[in-house]
């Protein structure tokens, strides 16, 4: 609903509120499907930073956009295709909540079963993130920081401490 | 600031919970839900929210740009140093067993440290990006 409004906005502002409320209505729906780790990272990065991140450089591009509604039916016709494919495949899913589904089967009954033996932690989630998946913890936290250096690089952030000091 | 009272005395209030919370967030991230990525965004959060009430020039006092692109590297260290660490003491990068003389222990001081770095680096690259956004010129 929130999404389909989205769409139809065509005021930047609006859509960077109604962005937030999506966000944290995702977040809400990763607790009623007990994610709780990650319903936490949604509310705190997709609604929370994220809309600030979007209203400062809203601030800086300024409210020159040039918006005609125009219809695209190629592109219409590609998403409709795009979706009804991916409907299609949802057909050959496990049944929802199957605990004999692959998913469960591979490296899932390992963890709940030894992690707090081997880790000592009882968030699961954390000792698989931590331990179990370091490296892939460091890459995301290298991600993070390249995301930083591009950001100041964009921004010339660098060049004016320079010129300060 | 002198013209909201109301925003000014509210968020003297939240930001010292706000920051606190964020704590919490990241050392009982073995615990509950939470840990090193949510706690950063949530420390972030708070400074961004001081930066909103009293601009940036009184913020960039307590912690500045060149400060938080220090830490954001500072972090990334830590979380190497604890991989690095555990190949000095005869292990595999990043294998936490042998931090400490029992495994699981070793594997506490080991998550603690990295989720510590991951903490910073999340906190001051969320911080310096909306630092570089806020200052921008055109």
């Amino acid at each position: 609903m929130t999404a389909l409004m989205i769409i139809n906005m065509r005021n930047i502002l609006s859509v960077i509120m109604l962005g937030g409320i999506y966000s944290l209505i995702s977040a809400i729906l990763f607790v009623v499907l007990d994610a709780v780790d990650v319903a936490f990272t949604e509310a705190a990065v997709g609604a929370g930073i994220s809309t600030v991140l979007f209203l400062s450089a809203f601030a800086i591009t300024g409210k020159h956009h040039d918006l005609k509604r125009r219809n695209h039916f190629p592109a219409l016709l590609a998403v409709l295709v795009m979706g009804a494919g991916l409907m299609y495949s949802t057909l050959d899913m496990p049944a929802w909540g199957d605990a004999e589904a692959p998913v469960h089967q591979h490296v899932a009954p390992r963890y709940l079963e030894d992690s707090y033996a081997e880790v000592g932690v009882p968030n699961i989630v954390t000792s698989v993130l931590a331990s179990y998946r370091g490296f892939d913890t460091l890459g995301e936290v290298t991600v993070v920081f390249t995301a930083l250096i591009a950001v100041l690089l964009l921004l010339g952030a660098i060049r004016e401490d320079e010129d300060q000091s | 600031m002198k013209k909201n009272p109301i925003l000014r005395e509210t968020s003297h209030v939240l930001i010292p919970v706000i920051l606190l919370f964020a704590l919490y967030v990241q050392f009982h991230g073995d615990y509950g839900p939470g840990g090193g990525f949510q706690a950063g965004v949530i420390f972030a959060s708070g400074i961004i929210l001081y930066v909103l009430l009293h601009g940036i020039k009184k913020t960039e006092k307590i912690i500045s740009l060149q400060t938080t692109k220090l830490l954001a590297a500072l972090g990334l260290l830590i979380y190497c140093a604890v991989g690095v660490a555990g190949m000095l003491l005869g292990g595999l990068f990043l294998e936490y067993n042998v931090l400490a003389a029992d495994p699981v222990a070793g594997q506490h001081w080991g998550i603690l440290f990295i989720e510590l770095g991951v903490g910073i680096t999340v906190a001051s690259v969320i911080l310096a990006v909306f630092y570089a956004f806020a200052k921008f010129e055109k």
